[in-house]
C-alpha cells in the first residue's frame, strides 16, 4: 500500500524530529518540509536525505504544489499557526497543530484519538499536556479531581525559539486541557526550563486534589494510563509510584526521547511528535470528506 | 533631590516565603503604610513566586492575589506598587489584572540563562506603560560575561533596569562586583542587586554591588525573606547613608517599621542556621527551605542531604517538585539521576 504523504511546517527542533519519525514510518511519508530560513539545520538534513524542502514558507506549498498532500503538521509557533490554519482552510487540507495556538479541539491519543477525526484543525495541546493529561483523565475516572496542577521541567537546549516565545500560550493551553479533557474542576500548569549540563530528561509532576479516594484504584488507573501512553511514546514512565497523602495524589513522570533529532533527554519533543504522528496515522486511515461536506 | 540609590522593598513578596505565603490583609496594610511613611519608592507585593505563584508546587497564599494588591494599593500614595512574574508560572491575564489594580512596575524573573523567555512579558508591560525590571535569578550559576549577554537581551526587549539576583545567597562580594560590573559595562540602563543572607553576606554583597555601580538595591524589613532572608532594608538605609549616598528613605521611620515586623511575630526568626547555610553553600534556591524541611520530616532524611543533592543536580528556581523526588529517593537509598 502506498504511504500517505504529509507536509511538515517548521524546520526547528519539533519539525525536524517529526521528519525523523515519519522517515521510518510504515504508512506515512514527508512530501515536503517547509521552513522560512535557508540556513536551517532541519531543512539541510531533510534535503540531504532526499526529502523535498522549501525555505519560502507555506505560500510555496499553497501556490506551487498544493496537491502534494492533504495532511499538514504544523510545528512552528502559535502566531504562525493562525496564518497556516487559514491557508489550510482555503486549500481544504487537514492540519495537525503542534503549537499551543489551541484553535482546534485538543487531542491526546490515549484519551480521545478519534473524537475529532473530522475536525479540520486538531491541536496537540503542549508537550506538558501530552505528558500529564492522560494521568489526570485516568484518575478522573475513579475519583473526583477537584484541582489538577502540573509542573513540566524541560532541558533548556530542547526549547527552541518557538517554545520560548510561546510560554504564555503553553501555560494557558495546558491548564485548559487539564480541565476540558482531563476532567479536572480547575487546572493550572507551570513550565520550567533547566539549563543543566548534561541536560535533564523531561520530567512532569502531576498534583491532583481528590479528597476521598481509594488508593489502590488510583494506583491502578495511573499504571494503566502509563501503559496506554507507552504504546506510542516508548520512553514514557513513572519515576516514583503514585503518592497519596492527605487527599492529594502526586505522580511523577519522566519522558525519555528516542534520540532522533535531539539526544534522549528531549522527551518533550518526542511526546509531541509521537502523539502527532499517531494522529496523522489515524487521519490517513480516515479519508477526508472536506470541511464543507 | 533624586536619590543616588533606589531602595526597593520586597517584604510583602520575598518575605512571603518566610511565612509560607500566609500574610493577612491587615499585615499588608500595616507594612505598606509604614513603608510609605519611610518614603520607600517601590514596594513589591504578592506570593513569593510572583503572579500565579499560589499553587500546590509553591504553597497556596492565604488570600487571593487581587485582594493583596487591592489592599496595598489602597494604603499607598506616592509609593509605587510592583509585582513579580516568572514566565512559566504567571500569565498575561494575571499581569493585566494586576495593572488594572494599580500596579505600575513589573519585575520579570527568569533563570540566569533563560532571559529570552521574558520577551513576551517585557514587551506587553512596556506596551501598557509599565516600568519593567528584568531579574536574572540564580546569578551565581553563570559567569559575568554570559550574565551580561542575558541582561542585554532583557534591555533589548525594553527593560528599564536589570538585576543581578543572588537567589541562592551563594555569591561572595567579589562575585557580586564582577557580575554587576559586567552588566554596567554592557548596559546603558541602571543595574540592580537582590541579596539573600544564607552566607551572612546580604549587606556586604549589597555594598559590593553599589561599589560596582548598582543603583537599585532590594531589601526587606528585618530581612524577612526566603532562606536566611534578604538584605534588611533598614540596615541598607543606614549603611548607604554612612557611605554618603542618598536613598531618600527616612531612617528612623524604616527602623520603626522593621521593629514592628520583628515584634509582630509574623514568622519564626529568620536566621542562618544549618539549613540556610547549606542552601548558600550548595547554591540552592532560597525558597526551597520550608519545602525541604517538610520533605525531610515526611521521608525521614537529613535536610542537608536533600539540599546538597539538589545543588549537585543543578536544580533551578521553581523546581520545588524535585525536593520530594530527591527526598523520596534518598529515603529508599537510591540516587536521583539528573
Amino acid at each position: 500500500m502506498a504511504k500517505t504523504p504529509v507536509v511538515i511546517l517548521g524546520s526547528g527542533n519539533i519539525g525536524t524530529d517529526l521528519w525523523c519519525k515519519i522517515r521510518r514510518h510504515a504508512k506515512l511519508t514527508t512530501a515536503l518540509m517547509v521552513g522560512i530560513d535557508t540556513a536551517s539545520e532541519g531543512l539541510r538534513r531533510a534535503s540531504e536525505a532526499g526529502c523535498p524542502t522549501t525555505a519560502q514558507g507555506i505560500d510555496y506549498f499553497a501556490e506551487r504544489c498544493p496537491d502534494l498532500a492533504d495532511i499538514l503538521l504544523d510545528a512552528t509557533s502559535a502566531a504562525a499557526h493562525r496564518y497556516h490554519a487559514q491557508v489550510a482552510r482555503e486549500l481544504d487540507k487537514r492540519i495537525i497543530d503542534l503549537t499551543p495556538a489551541a484553535m482546534g479541539p485538543f487531542v491526546v491519543p490515549s484519551i480521545n484519538l478519534t473524537a475529532h477525526i473530522d475536525a479540520p484543525d486538531i491541536n496537540m495541546v503542549t508537550c506538558g499536556g501530552q505528558a500529564t493529561v492522560p494521568i489526570v483523565a485516568a484518575v478522573s475516572r475513579v475519583a473526583k479531581v477537584q484541582y489538577a496542577e502540573i509542573v513540566s521541567t524541560i532541558a533548556s537546549r530542547s526549547a527552541g525559539p518557538g517554545t520560548r516565545q510561546n510560554i504564555d500560550e503553553f501555560t494557558r493551553a495546558t491548564a485548559h486541557a487539564l480541565e476540558s479533557i482531563g476532567g479536572a474542576g480547575r487546572g493550572k500548569a507551570i513550565i520550567i526550563l533547566n539549563p543543566a549540563d548534561p541536560p535533564l530528561i523531561m520530567r512532569n509532576t502531576i498534583y491532583l486534589d481528590v479528597g476521598e479516594a481509594a488508593e489502590n484504584e488510583i494506583t491502578a488507573a495511573v499504571r494503566q494510563a502509563v501503559s496506554a501512553v507507552q504504546q506510542y511514546v516508548p520512553g514514557y514512565r513513572l519515576r516514583v509510584p503514585p503518592l497519596l497523602y492527605d487527599g492529594r495524589v502526586t505522580v511523577m513522570i519522566e519522558v525519555t526521547g528516542a534520540g532522533d533529532f535531539l539526544p534522549t533527554y528531549a522527551g518533550n519533543l518526542d511526546i509531541m511528535t509521537c502523539a502527532a504522528v499517531r494522529v496523522a496515522e489515524e487521519l490517513a486511515a480516515h479519508p477526508w470528506q472536506g470541511a464543507l461536506t | 533631590m533624586s536619590p543616588d540609590i533606589i531602595l526597593v522593598d520586597t517584604t510583602l513578596r520575598d518575605g512571603s516565603h518566610a511565612v509560607a505565603h500566609q500574610f493577612t490583609l491587615d499585615v499588608v496594610k500595616s507594612v505598606v503604610r509604614s513603608l510609605e511613611r519611610s518614603r520607600v519608592r517601590y514596594i513589591e507585593v504578592g506570593h513569593g513566586d510572583g503572579l500565579g505563584g499560589s499553587s500546590i508546587q509553591y504553597g497556596f497564599s492565604k488570600e487571593r492575589e487581587e485582594l493583596y494588591l487591592q489592599e496595598a494599593r489602597a494604603a499607598l500614595d506616592k509609593t509605587q506598587l510592583a509585582v513579580l512574574l516568572l514566565p512559566g508560572i504567571g500569565t498575561y491575564d494575571e499581569l493585566m489584572r494586576a495593572r488594572e489594580l494599580g500596579v505600575t512596575m513589573l519585575r520579570v524573573a527568569t533563570h540566569a540563562t533563560e532571559a529570552d523567555i521574558s520577551e513576551q512579558y517585557i514587551r506587553l508591560a512596556k506596551d501598557h506603560g509599565m516600568q519593567v525590571v528584568g531579574f536574572l535569578m540564580m546569578a551565581h550559576m553563570l559567569e559575568p560575561g554570559k550574565l551580561a549577554e542575558q541582561a542585554l537581551l532583557m534591555a533589548d526587549y525594553g527593560a528599564d533596569v536589570v538585576y543581578v539576583t543572588d537567589s541562592a545567597g551563594a555569591l561572595l562580594p567579589e562575585g557580586v562586583k564582577r557580575r554587576v560590573g559586567a552588566l554596567r559595562t554592557r548596559l546603558s540602563i541602571p543595574v540592580g542587586f537582590h541579596a539573600h543572607n544564607n552566607l551572612g553576606l546580604s549587606i556586604g554583597n549589597s555594598v559590593a554591588a553599589v561599589d560596582a555601580g548598582a543603583t537599585y538595591i532590594d531589601g526587606t524589613l528585618g530581612g524577612l525573606g526566603a532562606g536566611a532572608g534578604n538584605a534588611p532594608i533598614e540596615v541598607l538605609a543606614a549603611v548607604l547613608d554612612k557611605m554618603g549616598l542618598e536613598t531618600g528613605v527616612d531612617l528612623y521611620s524604616i527602623m520603626d517599621a522593621a521593629e514592628w515586623v520583628a515584634s509582630a511575630g509574623l514568622a519564626r526568626p529568620v536566621t542562618i542556621g544549618r539549613s540556610n547555610l547549606t542552601i548558600g553553600y550548595a547554591g540552592v534556591y532560597s525558597s526551597f527551605l520550608l519545602h525541604a524541611e517538610r520533605a525531610a520530616s515526611r521521608f525521614g532524611v537529613d535536610i542537608r542531604d536533600i539540599l546538597v543533592e539538589l545543588g549537585r543536580m543543578r536544580v533551578v528556581g521553581g523546581q520545588e517538585d524535585m525536593i520530594v523526588d530527591v527526598a523520596y529517593n534518598l529515603s529508599k537509598g537510591r540516587e536521583s539521576e539528573v
